[in-house]
Order: C-alpha cells, then sequence, then structure tokens
C-alpha cells in the first residue's frame, strides 16, 4: 500500500500548502525570470543556497562561489491563510532574505516560485478529485439503484441516457459543457463548475455497472424480507442495495480519481477552467506548451512530474484495494 | 449475422440523432453567439447583424434552429462556419481526415506493439520480461496524455529530428508526390506515437491477464497431455480463445484514443477535429461544434461497430444471440 502513504503525504501536503511553501503563489521576483532551480548545499552544518546572479541580457543565471546564506526552518515571509481561515506568516524553510532565494524547482516566465505554485496548485488539482467522485459516484450510485430496482420505463430511459452519455468523446462533451458556461467567472465558481461537468459525464459508468448489481440483488431474500417488513422503496435501495456494492465501488473510485484529476488538468490547460493567476496543476502548464521555454526552461514541467506520481500513486492504491477486495483468489 | 449487424446499425441512428440534439441544446445554453462580439464594432450596423442573424436562424429558438441544421444534414450539407467563412463541410471533412489518421496510425501502433508484447509477457510469466512488461505497463497507465505530448514537443524541438506541429510543411504545395508523401508522414508520426503510447499499456495487461486466464483451463491442460507442441498449445488453443474478450475493450480503448487524439492534437498542433472543435469553441461558432461532436460522435460509433463485427466474426456464440 505504498500508493496510500504517498496519497496521505500529499494531501497533507496539500493541506499545509501555504506553510510548506516558501512563498506567495502570487509572489513575483521581477528581478528574476526563469531562474533555475536553486539545490542547497551542505556547508559544515547549514544547508546554503548560493546566490545566483544573472548573465548579460538574456536568463541565464550564474551561481556566485561562496556568496551563500544558510536555509533556516520556521522563517517568517510572505504572509497565508491557513486552511483558508487563519492568518500566518511562518514557512517552513527559506532564508528569509529576498536576494538569496531558495527556488528549489526554479521560477516560471513571470518569476513565480515554481514549488509554491506547484503546492497550491495541489489543493485545487487534488480536492478536484475527490469532491467530483463524491459527487458523481453517490449520484451515480442512486440512479443506479432506482433504475435497477424499478426496471420497465424508468430503466429504459435511464440506460439511453447513460448510453448517450457515454457514447461522446469525454473531452468533446466536456467542451460542449463547458460552452454553457458564462466567461469571467470567479476562481471559486471556475473551481465549482469543473466539478459539476466532470461529474456530470462521471455518473453514466457509474450507474450502468450499479444498474446491473441491483438487477441480480433485488432478487436476494433480504430484500424480500425488507419488503415484507413494510419499508419504503427508497430505503430498500439506500439501506439495503446499495452497501452491497461497497466494495465495488471503493475500488471504482479509487482508480477513477486520476480521471477527474486530468480533467481538471486539461480544461485548465486549454485555457477554460482555473485562470491566472491562481494556480493550478493545469494552467501552470500551458507555458510549458511553448516550445522556446520548454527547450531553455524544462523545469516548467514540474507539474507534470506532480500528476504522474498522484495518479501512479491512485493507480497503486486501487489495484491493493482490488485484490484485497477480491475474495476469489 | 446479419441481422445482428443489421439492429446495431439501426441502434446508431437514434444515437446520433440524440447526441446532436444534446449538443445542440448545451450550444444553446450558452451565453451569447458569434455575433455578441461583432455587435459591439460600431462599424457593422445593427440592421446588418440583425440581418445576419436572421439568415443562419439565430433569432430562432433553438428546437427551429435544430431542424434547420437536420434538414440540411440529411442532403450533406454541415452548415457555414460563421469564424471560417467557409462552408463547415469542407472544413470538417479536412479535419475529419486527420483525426482518422491520427487515430487509426496510433491504433495500428498500440495493438501492434501490445499483443505480441502481452502475450510474450503471459508465456514468459514471472521472468524479467514479464516483470519488466508490468513495470513499462504501469507506468504507462499513469503517464497523462498532456505531459507525454508536452515530452515529445521537448524531443522534438530540441533534436529537431520531428517538426514541431502542424501536417505538413511550409512547401508542401511545391513538393513532388512522393516527397509530400514523406513530408505528411514525418508531420503524423510524432503525435501518432504520443497516442499510441497511452492505449499500449492498457491493452497490454489486459492480453497478458487474458491469457493467462486461459493458459489455467483444462482443455489446455488436455492438449499438453496429449503431447502437442508448446507453441501449437499457446497459438492455436488458448490464443484463440484469449483474444475474445481482448476484443471487446476495442471498443473502449477508441473511446480513449478519440479523448485522447483531442489533447494530443491541441499540443502538439495537429489540425484534426479536437483542435477545430476548441478554435470554434473560442470563435463561439455554435452550429460547427455541433458538427464536430456530432462527427467524433459518428467516429467512435462506427468505430464501436467494426468491434462488434470483429468480435461477431471470431465469436460464434455472439452471432447466433
Amino acid at each position: 500500500m505504498l500508493g496510500g502513504e504517498i496519497l496521505i503525504l500529499l494531501y497533507l501536503v496539500a493541506l499545509f500548502a501555504g506553510f510548506v511553501a516558501p512563498y506567495g503563489y502570487e509572489r513575483q521576483d521581477r528581478d528574476r525570470f526563469f531562474h533555475p532551480p536553486t539545490w542547497p548545499r551542505l556547508s559544515g552544518l547549514h544547508l546554503v543556497v548560493p546566490r545566483y546572479e544573472p548573465g548579460n541580457g538574456s536568463f541565464v543565471y550564474h551561481a556566485v562561489t561562496g556568496d551563500s546564506k544558510p536555509i533556516h526552518f520556521f522563517v517568517r515571509g510572505d504572509k497565508y491563510k491557513l486552511f483558508g481561515l487563519i492568518t500566518a506568516t511562518v514557512h517552513l524553510f527559506g532564508t528569509g532574505d529576498e536576494n538569496y532565494p531558495v527556488y528549489l524547482l526554479g521560477t516560471d516566465q513571470f518569476g513565480r516560485d515554481v514549488l509554491s505554485r506547484l503546492l497550491y496548485g495541489s489543493q485545487i488539482s487534488l480536492s478536484i478529485g475527490v469532491i467530483g467522485i463524491l459527487l458523481s459516484f453517490t449520484f451515480g450510485m442512486m440512479i443506479g439503484g432506482i433504475s435497477g430496482y424499478f426496471s420497465g420505463w424508468t430503466d429504459t430511459v435511464i440506460m439511453r441516457l447513460c448510453e448517450l452519455i457515454m457514447s461522446i468523446p469525454a473531452l468533446y462533451l466536456i467542451i460542449s459543457l463547458r460552452a454553457t458556461f458564462p466567461p469571467g467567472m470567479s476562481s471559486a465558481q471556475v473551481y465549482a463548475m469543473i466539478i459539476i461537468i466532470l461529474s456530470f459525464i462521471g455518473w453514466a459508468s457509474m450507474a450502468r455497472v450499479i444498474r446491473g448489481m441491483t438487477l441480480s440483488l433485488r432478487e436476494q431474500q433480504f430484500v424480500l424480507a425488507a419488503r415484507a417488513l413494510g419499508q419504503t422503496h427508497l430505503k430498500v435501495i439506500v439501506r439495503h442495495i446499495l452497501p452491497n456494492t461497497f466494495s465495488y465501488v471503493i475500488v471504482a473510485a479509487t482508480l477513477s480519481v486520476p480521471y477527474y484529476i486530468l480533467g481538471e488538468v486539461v480544461l485548465s490547460f486549454l485555457g477554460v477552467g482555473i485562470q491566472e493567476p491562481s494556480a493550478s496543476w493545469g494552467n501552470m502548464l500551458t507555458a510549458a506548451q511553448n516550445t522556446e521555454y520548454l527547450r531553455n526552461y524544462p523545469w516548467l514541467l514540474a507539474p507534470g512530474a506532480a500528476i504522474f506520481i498522484t495518479v501512479l500513486a491512485f493507480n497503486f492504491l486501487g489495484d491493493g484495494l482490488r485484490d484485497a477486495a477480491d475474495t476469489k483468489s | 449475422m446479419w441481422s445482428f449487424l443489421f439492429k446495431r446499425l439501426l441502434h446508431m441512428i437514434p444515437l446520433l440523432l440524440g447526441v446532436s440534439l444534446l449538443t445542440f441544446l448545451l450550444m444553446s445554453l450558452a451565453p451569447g453567439d458569434y455575433f455578441t462580439t461583432l455587435s459591439q464594432n460600431p462599424q457593422i450596423s445593427p440592421e446588418t447583424i440583425a440581418h445576419l442573424k436572421a439568415r443562419f436562424h439565430l433569432d430562432q429558438p433553438w428546437y427551429v434552429q435544430y431542424c434547420y441544421w437536420f434538414k440540411s444534414v440529411l442532403q450533406g450539407d454541415f452548415g457555414y462556419s460563421m469564424a471560417y467563412k467557409i462552408p463547415a463541410t469542407s472544413l470538417i471533412i479536412g479535419r475529419l481526415w486527420n483525426t482518422f489518421l491520427l487515430s487509426f496510425l496510433a491504433l495500428i501502433i498500440a495493438w501492434g506493439i501490445a499483443l505480441p508484447l502481452g502475450i510474450w509477457a503471459a508465456v514468459r510469466k514471472d521472468s524479467w520480461i514479464d516483470r519488466g512488461c508490468s513495470l513499462f505497463a504501469f507506468v504507462g497507465l499513469s503517464v497523462p496524455d498532456v505531459l507525454l505530448s508536452l515530452l515529445a514537443l521537448w524531443f522534438a524541438a530540441s533534436t529537431g529530428w520531428f517538426p514541431v506541429g502542424g501536417a505538413q510543411g511550409a512547401l508542401y504545395d511545391f513538393m513532388p508526390p512522393a516527397q509530400q508523401f514523406w513530408d505528411r508522414t514525418h508531420h503524423l508520426i510524432l503525435p501518432a506515437i504520443v497516442l499510441a503510447a497511452s492505449d499500449l499499456a492498457g491493452i497490454m495487461r489486459r492480453m497478458r491477464s487474458c491469457l493467462l486466464d486461459t493458459l489455467r483451463a483444462e482443455y489446455v491442460t488436455a492438449a499438453r497431455a496429449r503431447g502437442l507442441g508448446e507453441g501449437l498449445v499457446i497459438y492455436k488453443h488458448a490464443l484463440r480463445n484469449a483474444i475474445n474478450p481482448i476484443l471487446t475493450i476495442f471498443g473502449y480503448s477508441l473511446a480513449g484514443l478519440l479523448s485522447g487524439a483531442f489533447i494530443v492534437e491541441n499540443i502538439m498542433a495537429w489540425p484534426g477535429l479536437g483542435r477545430l472543435t476548441m478554435e470554434a469553441f473560442f470563435a463561439k461558432d455554435s452550429y460547427l461544434v455541433v458538427d464536430c461532436v456530432v462527427m467524433a460522435t459518428g467516429l467512435l460509433v462506427i468505430g464501436n461497430f467494426i468491434a462488434d463485427l470483429l468480435l461477431a466474426w471470431s465469436d460464434p456464440r455472439i452471432r447466433l444471440k
């Protein structure tokens, strides 16, 4: 369950992003565009970062030998809000001196720290996956349960609708749905919009599987018993039938989270999701689409690596859960 | 067999109708249209805009628009692209062909590599080849298309071995046919490989597990007990049964391929349907967006139909149902 441990770490870091990030996500260092990653070195008992000086004209930097500052822990820096409530200025690490910045993953075309933006972006990218899954799977389970339980024309209508949604290639449908929202929304509205769009598409496949399971479950004796005891249809579905599908649902949910994360990434990447200056893994990668940037400043691909690690961890966890839930072997 | 195929074919019609209706409804819900930006231009009089709107039936409710659109589609006319100022049919056919080329080549690369590799891994179960393939599959499943496309772009830009974006070189029109063909292929290869790579891992894993399942079956043991050679047992008896479940994921893999193509086209500037959709989306050319979505769905539905055909061909039980 290495995947689970990585995910716990990622989500913890996302939760405390403001504290772990050395700088604010909007903070621009106008003297240091495309600053290369600074790697701390061990000097005596301290980790030190060298000072970088720009070469003439282009964005090329050289470390100045002998001129360095030690990294301190719990230093004061940019203001941020922990959990969106508590205002704080203490950061996990930093030099506390503006002339000796710690850019572990370099800076982007506006001189913003890539690592800090990556951490702030993880709050959006990681939470969209989980919230999206919760919403669409709850909805999908309810619809699937109703469809399988009542059968007849309810079932036919719902299943045709599912087929309709599933027969459109996902991204084409996502873009059509995106068109129905007005431009110029606030960050929070865009965030909600992405979740709504992704959930609108995601429930269909879940509903189909749950419907199939419900079809066989409703013939079982305990359902008959529940009915005989006078429980309502809704209660039978929610209390008796759906809990039997949980082991499948949990595995499927874990393996589906990556699709939601990638959905946000693609939308933001194409410029129709989270907008600048807010950070998300998708809109950070937009800068890397410029081949000139990409060739000279490859650290702009860092969000891609973060996505890869997250997806890998979810796949690991999902596979592990599947093996655990599979009682046959 | 024929009635099965006929039924599947007939099933496609309400589906495409439903898809076009749904996208039309969505586009009608979209705030503003192509003429919203034009109306802010003081040089264009409100009368002209009203006139143009009436010409494209944009002043009517969406279901009336849909009827007009549907009528012209039945006559093979996909309307007029307001943003490109040319008939949408010619625009779409070219882009559709590009997307088809890209997806088809990716399909061949992915399946051509994944099937032999999956079989190889299953036959040599637990060897270092199998382990290597599993690791590769796991990594491959987790690399997002976005990252892979960007890496390919980086590769193309820094080595200069492949052109960066586009479907043809700047001097394409002046080239002799053989060179034109090479130019097109040269532009196509890298996007196709990227697209194939994202699909490859899943198919390979599936092939391996299917073959392993059939190798455990009793008739395989029986075949071995009769003294048949290992090659005959695997390729004649086991593989032919293992291939059926693989064919069922063909349609599924196609859906992933088309969505993947959307990303690859937009990042690597391959002029296909996905890129056209984004361009039409930004220009608020709503009819063109509908056309693109319907076309992409059509591509997927036809692909699924072919998957059914293949399945019916390889598994007689389905034909008889």
